[in-house]
């Protein structure tokens, strides 16, 4: 009778998943547990790193099948929600009813700001290539430095899906620490007496405008690149539910209900695809370097930008507003306004400063668009 | 009849100040909140408040008249 106990016991164990656990599975759960520790204690953009954290610790246990191709419930919500491209449209749909252009069309030069910051998604592009990464990693980790999550994930998906969980993981917790990234580059790159510049104030936006540029430039963009047509298209849609004042109710699912699911489907099979195969290997650590890379060129390259600018403009601009071009809405803002008011206290640069941000998000979609259009 | 205007659009947070109070220039007499972030607003003069012309919650237009000190 002891012996059977024993036996059954035995087998118990043995088909459990103790006998399986690898170091290496370990190592992910640790990883899991910081991330979830910086989710909850330190609010780092929790809606993302919280999901994508236990997405981690689930599909790093093992025998449970949960990431197995065709049947697995992690896979499926991977392979339908973002494989397929859907989620992250869906979640520009909310992102479009969420923003206003108003800031961006009543400061139409500050756009350029935007596209600067551009630059160093490109400079990583290369950088990384050099260094031996393929082009299409290349291109993948090059746009961390557009500090887009949906924008990163969408691109990862299509050329470089192995490197999913690793930048998604990387952009947002850049973009959680764009207030101790940023602010050390802008006073380096900027005098205080630059930080001083106060912005002539913003001409008014007329209703008929902002009903009319998501129209217009879904219109242009996509016919510009193509292939930044699934985010851009709903992108502008979510704008123009805004704006349109008409459908009041699409707005409030886009930007609440249906963000938030999509949130969650996002965050579950993100974390998921980080096994221990994909993510522990030397490449991960040049990616998190080259991560944050592209985040401080992108950050100086617009302050720079704006310099350019101030050279030949009779309203000067102040430079820091240049930083704002890495998207991270609002966050970039929120440090652009807060290192101005340093500066000068009587010094409002938050509206200003979203001009930048919003442009940087349409930036980062349309070099996401270029690297598809050429690596795909 | 110095004049106090909102800075940005945004809501009226806390008001810092009452009615016949002596403020000095640049004490902060409003809080706003705009895009969930706290900005002071700064008295423009030395002097007394003479009236306030919002109300703590409310909404604000940029250049909008918050209140008026009397140098």
């Amino acid at each position: 009778m002891d012996n059977s106990i024993v036996s059954s016991l035995t087998s118990v164990f043995t088909s459990s998943g103790f006998t399986a656990v690898t170091w290496q599975g370990c190592v992910m759960w640790a990883l899991a547990l910081g991330l979830l520790y910086l989710a909850i204690k330190k609010k780092f953009e929790p809606l993302l790193l919280l999901p994508i954290a236990f997405g981690i610790i689930s599909a790093n246990l093992p025998m449970t099948g949960l990431m197995e191709p065709g049947h697995g419930l992690l896979w499926q919500f991977y392979a339908y929600g973002i494989k397929s491209e859907v989620i992250p449209p869906i979640i520009f749909l909310g992102l479009g009813a969420l923003t206003d252009f108003g800031p961006m069309l009543s400061q139409p030069r500050l756009i350029f700001l935007g596209a600067g910051a551009q630059v160093g998604v490109f400079v990583t592009f290369f950088g990384a290539h050099l260094i031996g990464f393929n082009l299409s990693e290349a291109a993948t980790i090059g746009i961390i430095g557009g500090a887009d999550g949906p924008t990163t994930i969408f691109l990862a998906t299509k050329l470089a899906p192995h490197l999913l969980g690793t930048v998604a993981v990387a952009a947002y917790s850049y973009m959680a620490l764009v207030p101790l990234i940023q602010p050390p580059i802008m006073k380096l790159m900027t005098s205080e007496d630059e930080r001083k510049i106060r912005m002539k104030p913003s001409r008014k936006v007329h209703p008929v405008e902002k009903i009319l540029f998501p129209i217009i430039s879904a219109m242009l963009l996509i016919l510009l690149i193509p292939a930044s047509a699934p985010l851009m298209a709903m992108f502008m849609l979510g704008n123009l539910f805004r704006e349109s004042k008409v459908v009041e109710r699409l707005v409030e699912a886009s930007q609440n209900e249906l963000m938030n699911i999509a949130t969650i489907f996002l965050g579950v099979s993100v974390g998921a695809t980080m096994n221990a195969e994909n993510f522990l290997t030397p490449k991960v650590i040049f990616v998190f370097f080259l991560g944050l890379a592209a985040f401080a060129v992108s950050t100086a390259s617009g302050i720079l930008i704006a310099k350019g600018m101030n050279l030949f403009s009779k309203d000067k601009i102040n430079p820091l507003l240049g930083a704002a071009g890495v998207s991270a809405v609002p966050m970039a803002a929120r440090v652009v306004h807060k290192v101005g008011t340093e500066a000068d206290k009587r010094n409002y640069l938050l509206m200003y400063a979203m001009a930048p941000n919003i442009a940087g998000v349409i930036g980062t979609l349309i070099a996401a668009g270029v690297f598809v259009s050429l690596l795909k | 009849m110095e004049e106090v205007r909102a800075p940005m659009s945004g809501n009226v947070w806390k008001i810092e100040c009452a009615e016949g109070d002596s403020v000095s220039l640049d004490d902060a007499v409003i809080v706003m909140e705009v895009m969930k972030m706290e900005a002071e607003v700064f008295a423009t003069a030395d002097g007394t408040i003479a009236e306030i012309k919002v109300k703590e919650g409310q909404a604000v237009e940029e250049g909008d008249l918050l209140m008026t000190i009397n140098p």
